[in-house]
């Protein structure tokens, strides 16, 4: 069994080299749709990274005794249980974002991340390890997130977190609220992204 | 309990509620297999299919088995259960039988446990309370909507390939949600045909 690489190299590539979202565009989809609302990504984030965290961790404990076979099924169940977890915590404590969420907490689940960081870190890792990547990896999938609904938020309805910021007579960008808006945010950051990056390594 | 006609329903999920270009369900595998238009038409027929009979499965499941026990808050663990037993069922019926359809839809089966928008469309089912004919109605709307969607998108990135003039840093993903921008612009035009929540 190879060493499991240090801290500090687990949190540059979950952070920014190997970022999810911008490197491999994966598990967007769940929470693409709540970017709208800084409030919303800020629960749904949380939610990310407490299954990501826990679950990377968990299979990480029954790696040894997880048969080959049937790992994927493991694995889908441990997520799974996480995430009923967070979805009873959240309907008690905030019922309206809960309500706003809708189907979309349940759907962390087929998060493709969450499965990703499983099968290539958490499978052949010791939990330390495995738990620090997962924080790392959903910590650079929440810092994009915020970054979409940043401008979708400010533009869309003229305000950060429910606060007026923008001045008087400005008129909201419809189209940032609604599902196009988010496609081309994404779009967009993808694409200064990789030309930076290109421009970098040359 | 909505009162929508299934047929209306079917429609809708097609047009104005569709599952990929409103509500971001399904965005991997549609990002990772829309390369060209072959692949992305057998996913896309896969996922009618697993789509229209989960939808069913998990309606019964909940109605009759989950609500009755009161165990509905584990519906997220039995829905995916359901899911990944049903397309593990298909996969091996198809190779067994209809060795020329496993040729055409057999490496995508496996990817479909893990799409989001076959366990999206179920939990929609729930939260909106259709009836098991709406339920199906709504996964086959949905599964056909997506497959449009897919194929769509392939077939532009086919033709935008060859043309080559996609700046460096835009090609591949970049480009492709460009274009679902785009896409899902054109299908706002259908809002307002009909409405369902």
């Amino acid at each position: 069994m190879q060493k499991p690489p240090p801290a500090n190299e687990i949190i540059k590539q979950g952070l920014w080299l190997e970022n999810p979202v911008l490197k491999h565009t994966l598990g967007i989809c769940s929470t693409l749709a709540v970017t709208n609302l800084l409030v919303n990504t800020l629960v749904m984030n949380i939610g990310l990274i407490f299954t990501l965290t826990l679950s990377c961790a968990t299979v990480s404990i029954l790696r040894n005794v997880t048969p080959m076979r049937i790992r994927m099924m493991v694995q889908t169940l441990i997520i799974s249980s996480y995430v009923i977890i967070f979805d009873i915590v959240i309907k008690a404590y905030i019922p309206d974002i809960s309500e706003a969420l809708g189907p979309y907490v349940g759907l962390i689940i087929t998060n493709c991340i969450i499965m990703g960081r499983c099968e290539a870190f958490a499978r052949n890792n010791p939990p330390w390890p495995a738990f620090l990547d997962g924080l790392a990896v959903g910590a650079g999938f929440s810092l994009v997130l915020f970054a979409i609904a940043v401008v979708r938020e400010l533009l869309g309805f003229g305000t950060l977190f429910g606060f007026m910021v923008m001045p008087e007579g400005f008129t909201p960008w419809t189209i940032m609220i609604m599902a196009p808006g988010a496609f081309f945010m994404l779009g967009i950051y993808v694409w200064i992204v990789r030309s930076f990056t290109m421009q970098f390594n040359k | 309990m909505t009162n929508i006609d299934p047929a209306t329903l079917f429609f809708a999920a097609i047009f104005t509620n569709n599952i990929l270009l409103t509500n971001f369900l399904g965005l991997c595998p549609y990002l990772s297999i829309s390369r060209n238009l072959r692949s992305a038409f057998g996913l896309g027929a896969a996922v009618v299919f697993v789509m229209t009979f989960t939808a069913a499965l998990n309606h019964l499941m909940y109605y009759q088995v989950l609500i009755p026990l009161k165990l509905d808050h584990l519906q997220y663990i039995i829905f995916i259960i359901i899911i990944a037993a049903f397309v593990q069922l298909v996969e091996m019926t198809v190779e067994r039988y209809f060795p020329a359809l496993y040729y055409i839809l057999g490496i995508f089966l496996p990817l479909i446990t893990v799409n989001c928008a076959i366990l999206g469309a179920s939990l929609f089912m729930v939260i909106r309370e259709y009836t098991l004919i709406q339920s199906m109605a709504y996964g086959a709307g949905s599964g056909i909507g997506w497959m449009m969607a897919i194929t769509a998108v392939g077939a532009i990135r086919e033709k935008i390939q060859k043309s080559g003039m996609v700046p460096k840093g835009l090609e591949g993903p970049g480009i492709t949600l460009l274009i679902t921008g785009i896409l899902s612009l054109a299908f706002m035009a259908f809002s307002g045909m009909i409405q369902i929540q």
